[in-house]
């Protein structure tokens, strides 16, 4: 690996720091401007303006924005994320075991979507325009068209409550069973493959179908190879770019976007608890919260990336 | 007949096309072709594009390209019918009965996967040999066809090695699995003329060598004439002639192929250079990109342009030569030097030229699909820079426009045309009336004829060299072509690495003494003549082995 390819994924990573550094700006402001004020919201309407003011102090929401906001950088890059304002408890260890929560459930779901939607793409693509091919892409775009909460709930129905095959609430707590805590998982992890299937698949199919064109393809033909042969050796190492770049962005939902199967399910995750400290005006939380889901966001996209420049011959064997 | 490999009978091939205004219907693309080859030898199948003979060259692995199939006929491959074949017999074939050497081998290798492993697959995949064995041979092969390293020469991807040494390892690739039958689609057309007729030699060889049998299509009569024991002369899907390969140049016997074999004998007597040149370009250095990074590409490059005389700008593939020519128009700013245009010195920078300089700048690209809107009618293409430059509206632009129709020699019909709806000749003619109607003092002319058919390419040459003498527009014609070159050259400059290494008017540059470089250019450059090839190379291995 030459020097060149070394450099372009340093700057890569270098790029990502900042933006995650930008993007701490930015949540830090917006909640700073949102209306309201903490300390009135917690003592509510009937405070008097003397008990609010020295709630104001003790919180040291009167130290200008920008100390403020250093403090707080400073403070999560020790490992420190402050005190929830709402029950006056350190942050840090009730949004790790969240957060452990929400990759698990992740973890399950991408460990089946992503190969299962690539096989279903290499199969589409095997039998293009054919009837198996329409009744994937039919059946992934109809699992996609259905709002999620409503996948959550068929699910339920059919496999929790008629087939009672798995339970329905995927509550889970700390030092569960292995095999208990994949019984309460199973049903959001089917809801969100049914999700995140079709983006990937036809990701897959087009991609690869696009390199079908190639003139390489054709001497792969003209080699006597079987189709199949020539899609998964010829066509799918020319396509992984961009199918990297579905799967990273799919994980990113599966991370940051599943607030909604969290309380269709009861799940103990990330979003819920960051929903419930909105509501709540918790803007430690939700700050907190929020820098998180940024940081899996840009570290999955910078993955992509990276994964892209590694896939390119070119720029893995430098002439 | 007991050696007889592939015989084709009535070979009929029809294809579904999709024209926009008109409903789907069915296309004959090849006609009634019949011919056959015995083992061991080596047919070539010539025609302009269009002509079929990638269709018919195709047929002996049963394989269409797009919607193209085999509709009638018979193609018997060591004595079966392989049109009846299944799927499974049709795999079987391919690869190890027949192999196919593509005309562009950057394309056709697999950026993915090294050298070796796309060499042997087929080899291995048919089991004519273990894994082992068939990199021992491609080893051998890649010695036997000149290849740098050869012991190591597979372990590279298709990246890291030149287009000559790609065209080579694709022919390794066909022999590997030491097939009856190869076919070589126009396998040297997209090299440039020094390395043509290196590889040229290496398929002869490994021809020779191992006893294979080949079909061998190209559109250029004299490559085919150094390979070939017979030829099958195609057009618009027809059979036009087949003979040997010394009848068919020697003794022709059709219209078509005689114009074919006396293509490229345009005569132009050169013009003496003028004092004043149009164009005078002094010590221009320039390079991609910036800093200490930076590649240069043209190094203290000189020329002038007499005005109403043409310039031909020579060189292979990398030599700067289109570089001068965005240099020149401003695209690429240079380093150093000074470009004068009609007495006045021009910007640098395309941004800051004035609309005149623009105007009297003009130029006609390789490929004319792409440098026009396929949205756009001729008239509009046309009009538009009469528009632009002379605020032309109305009839009076109409008027022009229908002016410069007849001097491309294009009539009225094609007003209303769309450049999807015109061949090849007819849209590089209407970019030629588009850069005429700027009324230019210069036109640039890079690679204009490449991408045509021989017999269309002189059409396009005679139409500029007449063009010439009506206007009194200079071209700078950059080309890689040296029959093309002696067609329409007043002026030379060989390029060869981003230097001018000769220039002159044409009598000087093509007599000799010759530097090295130009001797290896024109030497290169194949004659319409059996047994040139042999000449050549006998010629060059004398001259390096007196020096």
């Amino acid at each position: 690996m030459g020097a060149g390819i070394a450099k372009l994924v340093a700057q890569r990573f270098a790029l990502g720091v900042l933006l995650l550094l930008a993007v701490s700006v930015v949540i830090f402001v917006g909640t700073n401007i949102l209306p309201g004020d903490v300390a009135q919201s917690i003592l509510g309407q009937s405070a008097t303006p003397q008990a609010v003011a020295n709630l104001r102090e003790s919180l040291g929401l009167n130290q200008p924005t920008y100390v403020r906001y250093f403090e707080w950088l400073g403070g999560i890059l020790h490992g420190n994320l402050g005190t929830a304002l709402s029950n006056g408890q350190p942050i840090g260890p009730e949004l790790l075991s969240r957060l452990g929560n929400t990759l698990f459930l992740a973890f399950w779901a991408a460990l089946v979507a992503v190969p299962l939607s690539i096989i279903l793409g290499l199969i589409a693509v095997r039998h293009r325009n054919g009837f198996i091919d329409n009744l994937i892409s039919a059946s992934t775009l109809a699992a996609i068209s259905l709002p999620e909460f409503f996948i959550g709930y068929l699910l339920i129905y059919f496999v929790a409550v008629r087939l009672g095959w798995f339970t329905s609430v995927a509550t889970v707590y700390q030092n569960m069973p292995f095999l208990d805590r994949m019984n309460a998982i199973a049903l959001p992890a089917a809801t969100l493959t049914l999700v995140v299937l079709a983006q990937m698949m036809r990701m897959t199919r087009a991609a690869i179908l696009n390199v079908m064109q190639s003139a390489y393809v054709e001497t792969a033909e003209l080699k006597g190879l079987s189709r199949f042969k020539i899609i998964l050796r010829h066509a799918f190492p020319n396509a992984i770019a961009p199918i990297i770049n579905v799967i990273m962005l799919s994980l990113a939902y599966m991370v940051v976007g599943v607030v909604v199967i969290e309380v269709i399910f009861v799940y103990p995750g990330m979003g819920q608890y960051m929903v419930d400290h909105v509501a709540k005006r918790d803007i430690p939380v939700v700050q907190d919260c929020g820098l998180i889901f940024a940081a899996v966001y840009i570290t999955l996209n910078m993955l992509a990336d990276i994964f892209s420049i590694l896939s390119n011959p070119r720029l893995r064997h430098p002439k | 007949m007991a050696d007889t490999l592939l015989d084709v009978k009535n070979l009929r091939i029809e294809a579904t096309v999709y024209p926009p205004d008109e409903p789907a219907h069915d296309i004959t693309i090849v006609d009634d072709v019949s011919f056959s080859l015995e083992k061991g030898k080596v047919l070539g199948l010539i025609g302009e594009s269009g002509a079929g003979k990638s269709t018919i060259g195709l047929s002996p692995m049963a394989y269409g390209r797009g919607g193209v199939r085999i509709t009638g006929g018979k193609v018997m491959l060591n004595g079966r019918d392989i049109l009846k074949e299944r799927t499974r017999g049709v795999r079987r074939l391919r690869g190890k009965e027949v192999c196919y050497v593509a005309q562009s081998a950057a394309a056709a290798f697999n950026p993915a996967h090294k050298l070796m492993d796309q060499v042997i697959e087929a080899t291995v995949r048919h089991g004519s040999a273990g894994k082992d064995e068939a990199k021992k041979r491609a080893v051998d092969l890649f010695r036997r066809l000149g290849l740098p390293e050869p012991e190591r020469f597979g372990n590279r991807y298709p990246h890291q090695v030149s287009g000559g040494q790609l065209q080579r390892a694709m022919t390794a690739m066909a022999l590997c699995s030491r097939p009856d039958l190869i076919i070589f689609d126009e396998p040297t057309t997209a090299l440039d003329v020094t390395t043509q007729i290196d590889v040229l030699a290496a398929i002869k060889d490994a021809i020779r060598d191992t006893g294979v049998a080949a079909l061998y299509i190209t559109h250029d009569l004299a490559v085919v004439a150094q390979v070939s024991d017979d030829i099958l002369v195609l057009r618009h899907g027809k059979k036009v002639e087949h003979g040997t390969a010394r009848q068919i140049i020697e003794d022709p016997q059709e219209q078509y192929t005689r114009d074919l074999v006396s293509v490229r004998s345009i005569t132009h007597e050169e013009k003496k250079p003028g004092d004043s040149p149009i164009l005078s370009v002094k010590n221009i250095t320039a390079a991609y990109g910036k800093g200490p990074a930076a590649v240069p590409v043209l190094k203290d490059v000189s020329v002038d342009i007499t005005a109403g005389q043409t310039l031909a700008v020579v060189g292979e593939s990398g030599s700067g030569k289109s570089t001068l020519a965005r240099v020149i128009t401003g695209l690429l700013p240079p380093r150093e030097g000074e470009i004068t245009f009609d007495g006045r010195p021009l910007a640098r920078r395309l941004g800051s030229r004035s609309r005149d300089d623009l105007r009297e700048l003009q130029m006609i690209y390789q490929m004319a699909d792409t440098a026009m809107n396929p949205r756009h009618t001729v008239r509009t293409i046309i009009g538009r820079p009469l528009e632009f430059y002379f605020n032309m509206r109305g009839k009076e632009r109409d008027a022009r426009v229908q002016e410069l129709m007849d001097e491309i020699e294009l009539g009225n019909g094609f007003l209303d045309r769309y450049p999807a709806e015109l061949s090849g000749g007819q849209k590089q003619r209407i970019c030629i009336a588009r850069a005429l109607a700027a009324k230019p003092k210069l036109i640039i002319c890079d690679e204009v004829t490449s991408a045509l058919d021989p017999l269309v390419a002189d059409g396009i040459l005679k139409l500029l060299l007449n063009l010439q003498k009506i206007e009194n527009v200079a071209y700078l014609f950059i080309t890689h072509d040296i029959a093309t070159v002696r067609a329409i050259a007043d002026s030379i400059a060989v390029m060869y690495r981003g230097e001018v290494v000769r220039y002159g008017t044409k009598s000087e540059v093509l007599s000799p003494p010759f530097d090295d470089y130009t001797d290896l250019l024109l030497a290169s450059v194949p004659e319409m003549k059996i047994g040139w090839l042999e000449e050549a190379l006998k010629r060059r291995s004398m001259e390096s082995a007196g020096n």
